[in-house]
């Protein structure tokens, strides 16, 4: 016991951080753990999406023509304007960040809410952009339907398409999910400057799912569009 | 002379009674204990599964099950062997329960993702239970497309998607344990300190993070044809099936290192702590699981020789497969120095540690021989691959495994088992896997194939014996549930420190208490130090 106060006055504060937990000694040391750990997961992502990005590199490769006579299909100003809406969100949430770190509790919320209301925006035009691929039966399929002499390798792009840009939509979703408890823990206060890794670690994760679709746009939308 | 040893009063398991003081655990012990209860379990299935499998395999007729079974039957005893026993288990149990003790921590820097990976464990084996009582499954573990997406008409996706799961589990553990070891070390435990334990665990970690993600995207790649008809790796759209095959194996050859890293560290410890000496050649033996890591990474393709990859590619990966024998001889040749003019006792675990050896040794050197280009063309997809495999990932991997297991048996939970029943156990081990595996070598030389339910009758008297052989292996791995269950209430209590060994968690209690440290430890020596002193403590000259 007296060893644990002799502790916590090395560090400056006689009473720990409520936030603290047991089998951390200091702050510093959980919001470091909570850091590195935040990183090497986002590195986890890296290779997931890595071996779609492989793939895509592969057969975009073999089937120029194809991919570029694909990609043509898609509507490159709703992927524009997408990408801008995600590049916002991606400032709105560091200003949440930032108001966290300095005790603005109200600015917070509302900064994670302006990233939340963003990030459904990407997901309805995603929701506008698949819906029209059904209509035009560019699903890969059975129902696909393609006047191209690349019909086959089309379909290639468009599983990638679904598949990569599918999976990025969850990343959202989840996003969007874990983004809602944050912003309720900061209404409630949890957050000081003290203690703010669940607003920081969001960021980290919202800011890569940005950095994925920043690939995606030109791989998918721009593969040949000058002609 | 001590007195007698008596259980500390309160430890982790007395900490909490009833199913939900379990179920909601943030310990790192407990949680390693409901692993090797569920491993255990999943153990015995795939053995089961494996019995079939011999069983079939005695006469040459396919005249105990149908080809069809047959092929669920080898499938599905490679799908719970590979992502539901061998890849959870050093690191999930041994790594879990001892990681933080070793490194003077009290938990796990993320013990909640920690329940949380063992939650997700469990999910991903209820899908596979799901796949195996909707039929089965028939793919071989490796899900092979265009097989896998178009072909069977079995259960792969709920089985496919049991793979996907569980690897999120084995992703969680190693980034836990990357964490802790960086972050949650006592003041004085330097890297160079560490427990070659905790070295080879950090490694594991390394490729869990690395290389899951890549065969999670995989499997989702062939979910996506088979469930919604796309086409990624379909031929009839110029889809490449290799593809797939590069993308599985860049997992799934490091995976082997997944299982055989963490054994190689329970391996380090167990040789120095027998031998009474310091481990020799420290920093390469640490650095050589990095390496083991690293080289593991760029070799996949010897998977795939006879796939139509080109022959330079080949050439090369034929050649960066040779180097992996480097840092695993660098392994072998430290240990062997470390035991010589060392003070060894043929206790359990050690007799696991020199099983380790001789069939790491031979799993190990039969590798070279399928790294080869030449040779590989005659052995690939015959019962000399498969012996291979199962030299390194049974004989090394559980070795290792079992060996941890009898190690820290009394830490985790206080008491001794019977000595002599589990040197039978291990013996009974090293003599029946020889007796199933080595047969297999002579077979797949001469030219047996695998994932056949039949066979030519010249070929019938080896695998007699090989089928001998897995009963003698299954009561071998039987014996330890009967002897270590035993102990748990009556085993002699065994102290904190039964085998005067150095490490940190021997100097708590056992089993330990919830927090492990009453205190936060401060580590002033090198790791391996043997004294007089400490033997003497131990009882043991
Ligand atoms: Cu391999």
């Amino acid at each position: 016991m007296s060893n644990a106060v002799a502790h916590a006055e090395a560090h400056g504060h006689a009473v720990p951080h409520d936030a603290l937990q047991h089998h951390f000694e200091t702050m510093q040391q959980q919001k470091e753990a909570s850091t590195l750990g935040m990183w090497v997961f986002l590195l986890t992502e890296v290779l997931f999406f890595g071996g779609l990005f492989f793939a895509y590199l592969l057969y975009r490769v073999w089937y120029f023509d194809a991919f570029a006579e694909a990609s043509r299909t898609l509507d490159i100003s709703l992927g524009a304007f997408n990408t801008a809406v995600l590049i916002g969100s991606s400032l709105t949430m560091a200003l949440a960040v930032r108001s966290a770190q300095t005790n603005q509790r109200s600015a917070t919320v509302r900064w994670l809410i302006s990233t939340i209301v963003l990030g459904c925006v990407f997901l309805g035009v995603k929701v506008i952009e698949y819906a029209d691929k059904f209509e035009h039966h560019h699903v890969p399929g059975p129902n696909f339907v393609s006047e191209s002499v690349w019909a086959a390798q089309e379909q290639i792009f468009f599983s990638l398409y679904f598949t990569m840009t599918g999976l990025h939509a969850l990343h959202m979703i989840v996003g969007v999910g874990v983004m809602s408890v944050v912003t309720w823990m900061a209404a409630k206060g949890r957050f000081d400057e003290h203690y703010y890794t669940p607003v920081e670690m969001t960021g980290l994760y919202w800011h890569f799912v940005d950095l994925v679709w920043i690939y995606l746009f030109p791989l998918l939308y721009l593969v040949e569009r000058h002609n | 002379m001590l007195d007698t040893p008596k259980l500390p009063e309160r430890h982790y398991l007395n900490n909490g009674h009833g199913l939900k003081s379990w179920l909601l655990t943030k310990d790192h012990k407990r949680i390693a204990i409901m692993y090797l209860i569920s491993i255990s379990a999943m153990f015995l299935l795939g053995g089961l599964f494996a019995g079939a499998v011999r069983l079939e395999l005695m006469t040459p007729e396919g005249d105990l099950f149908l080809a069809d079974t047959y092929n669920k039957m080898f499938t599905m005893h490679g799908v719970v062997m590979v992502f539901f026993f061998l890849i959870p288990s050093t690191p999930a149990v041994l790594g879990n329960f001892l990681i933080p003790p070793m490194i003077g921590a009290k938990d796990l820097a993320f013990p909640r993702i920690n329940l949380l990976s063992l939650y997700i464990f469990w999910l991903g084996a209820a899908f596979f239970f799901y796949a195996l009582f909707a039929g089965g499954v028939d793919t071989g573990w490796t899900f092979y497309t265009p097989f896998s997406s178009f072909s069977s008409n079995t259960n792969v996706i709920p089985t496919a998607l049991g793979a996907f799961i569980s690897g999120f589990s084995s992703i969680l553990t190693g980034l836990n344990f990357i964490v802790t070891i960086h972050r949650m070390r006592a003041p004085g435990l330097t890297w160079f300190r560490l427990p070659l334990f905790v070295w080879a665990h950090y490694a594991t970690s390394l490729i869990q993070v690395l290389g899951t993600p890549v065969v999670a995207i995989t499997i989702i790649m062939v979910f996506v044809e088979r469930a919604f008809g796309f086409g990624i790796f379909d031929p009839t759209r110029g889809g490449d099936p290799v593809l797939f095959q590069h993308l599985f194996w860049f997992y799934s050859h490091p995976a082997v290192y997944i299982m055989i890293l963490p054994a190689m560290g329970v391996i380090s410890e167990i040789v120095s702590t027998f031998s009474r000496k310091t481990i020799f050649g420290y920093s390469f033996v640490a650095f050589s699981s990095l390496a083991i890591a690293v080289f593991g990474f760029i070799v996949w393709a010897h998977h795939m020789f006879v796939a139509g990859i080109s022959t330079y590619s080949a050439l090369v990966f034929s050649f960066l497969s040779f180097s992996v024998a480097i840092p695993s001889a660098v392994k072998t040749f430290n240990w062997a120095a470390t035991l010589y003019k060392g003070a060894i006792s043929f206790e359990t675990p050690m007799l696991y540690a020199y099983g380790f050896f001789g069939l790491f040794l031979i799993g190990g050197l039969t590798g070279l021989f399928l790294a080869t280009l030449g040779t590989d063309i005659h052995l690939h997809d015959t019962y000399f691959v498969v012996s291979h495999f199962h030299y390194i990932m049974v004989g090394g991997a559980i070795m290792g495994y079992l060996g941890g297991l009898h190690f820290w048996w009394p830490k985790l939970v206080g008491r001794m088992y019977s000595e002599f029943l589990s040197r039978v156990s291990a013996i009974l081990v090293f003599v029946g896997f020889n007796l199933t595996f080595f047969p297999q070598f002579i077979l797949g030389y001469m030219g047996m194939p695998r994932r056949y339910h039949a066979y030519p009758d010249e070929f019938q008297v080896l695998n007699i014996l090989s089928s001998a052989g897995a009963g003698v292996l299954g009561i071998g791995y039987l014996l330890p549930v009967i002897y270590f269950l035993w102990s748990l209430k009556r085993g002699e209590v065994a102290g904190p420190n039964p085998w005067g060994a150095s490490g940190l968690e021997w100097q708590i209690p056992s089993p330990p208490p919830t927090e492990n440290f009453k205190v936060q430890p401060v580590v002033h020596g090198e790791p391996y130090e043997y004294t007089p002193h400490v033997a003497r403590e131990a009882n043991l000259v």
